[in-house]
């Protein structure tokens, strides 16, 4: 037994409402730069629905993750060592950015300079990549909420097998919002695909991560990572990935998406798991039988071999004590409530998921009949195949047994938890008859239900003895900024290059947001005076070009057909001479 | 003259190759890269950059050939200069070729696909063309030369080869390259001015080619302090802050 400890993330799907929340603030606060415009580490897909990349399930087509070869050993599916570095002058299985989307902002420069004119200016889209018009066809969530599902949903890789049963009518489809990250895998393709080796797992808690300075930009892992999570930087020719916001799990607060999530549905804890097993349990033969092969790798912390086991491998007290607190150790082990996302590309994934009951509730609630009823919940997961079948593709590689003990465990507390609520009397007989104590199964509705903050996030801070190494530390120090190389955020070889480029992940970020809210250019070269992307504006302060200058607004904003010499009489200016930022005439009429 | 062009010139500009990359590795392991624009545009990269790529390995391996292996070791194993000339364009031309064509698309990619463009630096552009003129006068002088022998034959293999070995036993012969025609003698200067930008250009990615994954295991573990004197993560230690005891 070698005990490794991994941090991991628990979604529960009933509570994603799909707003969007945790992308926008992991994108503010990781991937706000050039070059990462398209990168969304964090994303939320309605499904049924192509997802982000489009279309990225489908692996005979992307070609991501293991295949387990005949005589029961791991293969990455894009090709071998060998063959990698053969093709390593191009990729054949590289997304390109259509794929993802291309990103743009708007020419607001027109909007803000059109002079008075009948007819309202428009804010023409413009690339990000190129720099020149572009048509929108296509973006991350071009499919939310089913929008177009009958074009581009039916056309879900997961539908195979159901499509001819999932019907797209509006009155009978189901959705629901799947979040993703990174999953943190224990057996991460990305990471064997790296012919840098630059791709790491991190021992103390499993995090993977791209050495920046030893990515050489191959791009490989683009391809090897089946969830298409490893994103190129186009400006610095190097993978970025999640980081499972590592800066702040080592000082032992939640990740941004985690602590942002507006429906507070995500789990994090610290699994223990035996480093020795992996192989073997992504090895299985059958892949209906990978989600309980992973789940036999962790190991039970409240077992005292295995703590005994954690201290010789050097994992601190207080982590095992973290361990045996893991909401994430209940909701997979305990309970069996959640499930991995995809276990057959055999990464062994660690963000798992608790399936949705909501597509069967609606379905009750549309008949009529009452949605609290353990039977009627029972009889209508038994009946309606579609949502079941479609959740088994996703989280057990089309095994429905697991998701139906997943969804009658749900069911079973919606209708156990409605007679106390209501001041009933509860019936014991609900929890048996999923195989729970009524104990557990309180317990897990304050899990879910409830979800007190400490209770969602139990995460042991990394040793203090290690401290000098810890990113949060090093670069909250105030004094940091007197050494300028950390603001010289670009050498002579492009974005990022030299020592200054490298900084400290936060001071980093921060230096490129205020240099991209206060630069002229949309891409590199060419000037693009006044132009702003509003994407990045935190809302304090007001970026630069967002209105003309003050100074020079008058002269800037000549009325048209009174000629120039008449700024004052120009009712689109306010009365100390800024152009008013619509345009249009004032109400208050001109000048007071 | 030609002391500074045939001695001087080339060891100042192999002291900035060597020098060049040292510092450049100390000074910007996150610049060395090979700057893919492949998430830009893979139809025409597909084609061109491998067919660069395999031909210009195959010109230099024939370089390695045809300037460090000695006439007289070739003489010495029996080789006649007939069959050594056919066998080196056999291998020469095809490659050559390949890498020129190669050449071609990746630069007219380059030029034509918008991303593409907008993402070439002004040092890309000067590397570009210099590649460009050495390829293009190794090409000539291949052809022209020893092929179609246009204006007079002429053996490199008894001029411009031991004078690029004399330059690493440190008595480069001056005179060696003073009587080569005049593309032998452009190739070479230009070449030179290739290896002494090197360090400068994106051109840094032949020295990591990623060898050692044929044996390194899949899966890589680090721990989070585990370099000494280096921090977590993506970054590197900044000054004033290493490492106490
Ligand atoms: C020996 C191992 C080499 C490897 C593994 C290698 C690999 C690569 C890779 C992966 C790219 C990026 C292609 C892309 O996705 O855009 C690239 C680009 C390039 N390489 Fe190499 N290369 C090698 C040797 C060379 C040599 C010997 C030369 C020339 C002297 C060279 C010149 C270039 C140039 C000019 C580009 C830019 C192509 C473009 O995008 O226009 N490479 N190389
Ligand atoms: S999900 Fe994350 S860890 Fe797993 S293969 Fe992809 S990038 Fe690597
Ligand atoms: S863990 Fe951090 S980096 Fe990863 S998706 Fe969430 S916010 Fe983004
Ligand atoms: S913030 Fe939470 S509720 Fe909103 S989309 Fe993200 S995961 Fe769903």
């Amino acid at each position: 037994m070698r005990v490794m400890a991994q941090m991991a993330m628990v979604m529960n799907l009933d509570k994603c409402i799909g707003c969007h929340t945790c992308s926008v603030t992991c994108k503010q606060a990781w991937t706000n730069r050039q070059g990462t415009e398209y990168v969304w580490f964090n994303n939320v897909e309605t499904r049924p629905g192509l997802g982000y990349p489009r279309g990225y399930e489908d692996q005979d087509e992307w070609r991501g993750g293991w295949i387990r070869t005949d005589n029961g050993r791991l293969k990455l599916r894009a090709g071998g060592r060998l063959n990698k570095l053969l093709t390593i002058f191009s990729n054949p299985k590289m997304p390109s950015i259509q794929d993802y989307y291309e990103p743009w902002t708007y020419d607001y420069e027109t909007l803000l300079n059109a002079p008075a004119q009948e007819t309202f200016p428009v804010a023409r889209p413009q690339s990000l990549i190129s720099g020149k018009q572009i048509n929108i066809e296509w973006s991350a969530n071009w499919d939310d909420d089913l929008g177009g599902s009958r074009e581009h949903a039916a056309k879900d890789p997961m539908l195979k097998g159901i499509a001819d049963k999932v019907k797209f009518e509006f009155e009978q489809t189901f959705m629901f919002y799947l979040p993703r990250i990174c999953e943190h895998c224990l057996n991460p393709s990305c990471a064997a695909s790296c012919p840098s080796g630059a791709i790491y797992k991190r021992e103390e808690d499993g995090i993977v991560l791209v050495d920046q300075d030893k990515c050489r930009g191959w791009r490989m892992c683009v391809t090897g990572c089946p969830y298409k999570k490893v994103y190129f930087n186009h400006k610095t020719g190097k993978a970025e990935k999640c980081t499972f916001c590592y800066p702040r799990i080592e000082v032992g607060i939640p990740t941004v998406c985690a602590e942002t999530c507006v429906g507070r549905l995500r789990y994090i804890g610290l699994m223990l798991y035996d480093a020795d097993k992996v192989l073997e349990a992504a090895s299985v033969e059958d892949e209906h039988d990978l989600y309980e092969a992973q789940r036999s790798v962790f190991l039970d912390p409240h077992d005292p071999a295995v703590q005994r086991e954690a201290e010789r491998a050097g994992i601190p007290g207080d982590w095992i004590e973290a361990a045996k607190k893991s909401p994430v150790w209940r909701l997979i082990s305990e309970y069996k409530v959640a499930l991995p996302l995809h276990p057959e590309y055999r990464t062994m994934p660690m963000v798992w998921y608790i399936p949705p009951l909501s597509p069967v509730v609606d379905v009750i609630k549309d008949t009529g009949f009452d949605a609290e009823d353990k039977d009627n919940l029972f009889a209508a997961i038994d009946a309606l195949r579609i949502p079941v079948e479609y959740l088994a593709n996703l989280f057990t590689a089309g095994d429905v047994r697991p998701v139906n003990d997943v969804l009658r465990k749900l069911a079973a507390m919606r209708s156990y938890m409605r007679d106390i609520n209501l001041g009933r009397d509860p019936q014991a007989s609900i929890p048996e008859s999923v195989g729970m104590t009524e104990e557990e199964m309180y317990e897990m509705f304050r899990l879910l239900a409830i979800a007190k903050y400490s209770d969602r996030y139990v995460i042991p801070p990394a040793h203090g003895e290690q401290a000098h190494a810890l990113e949060e530390l090093a670069t909250d120090c105030p004094v940091s900024g007197f050494d300028d190389e950390i603001f010289e955020t670009s050498g002579p070889f492009g974005e990022g290059s030299g020592r200054g480029g490298v900084t400290p992940v936060a001071v980093e970020n921060l230096k490129m947001l205020q240099q991209r809210q206060t630069a002229d250019t949309l891409v590199a070269g060419g000037s693009k005076r006044g132009r702003v992307n509003l994407l990045n504006w935190d809302g304090r302060g007001m970026p630069k070009g967002l209105f003309p200058d003050r100074a020079s607004a008058g002269d800037q904003a000549p009325a048209p057909g009174r000629g120039d010499t008449e700024p004052v009489d120009d009712p689109a200016l306010l009365d100390d001479g800024q152009a008013r930022p619509d345009n249009t005439a004032g109400a208050d009429g001109g000048p007071r | 003259m030609s002391t500074f062009l045939w001695v001087i010139f080339p060891y100042i500009c192999l002291a900035i190759f060597v020098v060049g990359h040292v510092w450049r590795y100390q000074y910007d392991k996150f610049g060395w890269t090979t700057r893919s624009s492949q998430l830009y545009e893979s139809r025409l990269l597909r084609i061109g950059s491998p067919l660069f790529h395999f031909g210009m390995l195959g010109v230099v391996l024939g370089h390695f050939i045809g300037l460090v292996i000695p006439q007289s070791l070739t003489d010495r194993l029996g080789l006649s200069h007939e069959a050594y000339h056919v066998i080196a364009l056999a291998g020469g031309i095809p490659a050559g070729i390949a890498a020129v064509v190669g050449l071609a698309i990746l630069v007219y990619r380059r030029r034509t696909v918008g991303p593409v463009f907008s993402a070439t630096t002004v040092n890309d552009k000067v590397m570009y063309a210099v590649l460009g003129l050495v390829i293009a006068l190794g090409m000539w002088n291949t052809i022209a030369g020893s092929l179609l022998t246009i204006g007079g034959e002429y053996n490199y293999r008894d001029g411009v080869s031991p004078w690029f070995r004399q330059i690493f036993w440190f008595q480069p012969d001056a005179t060696l390259m003073e009587d080569a025609p005049l593309g032998f003698q452009l190739h070479a200067f230009l070449a030179f001015l290739l290896f002494a930008m090197w360090p400068f250009t994106r051109l840094v990615h032949v020295f990591s080619a990623p060898l050692g994954y044929v044996t390194r295991p899949y899966i890589v573990y680090r721990s989070r302090d585990d370099r000494p004197g280096v921090a977590t993560g993506t970054r590197a230690q900044k000054r004033g802050w290493e490492r106490v005891g």
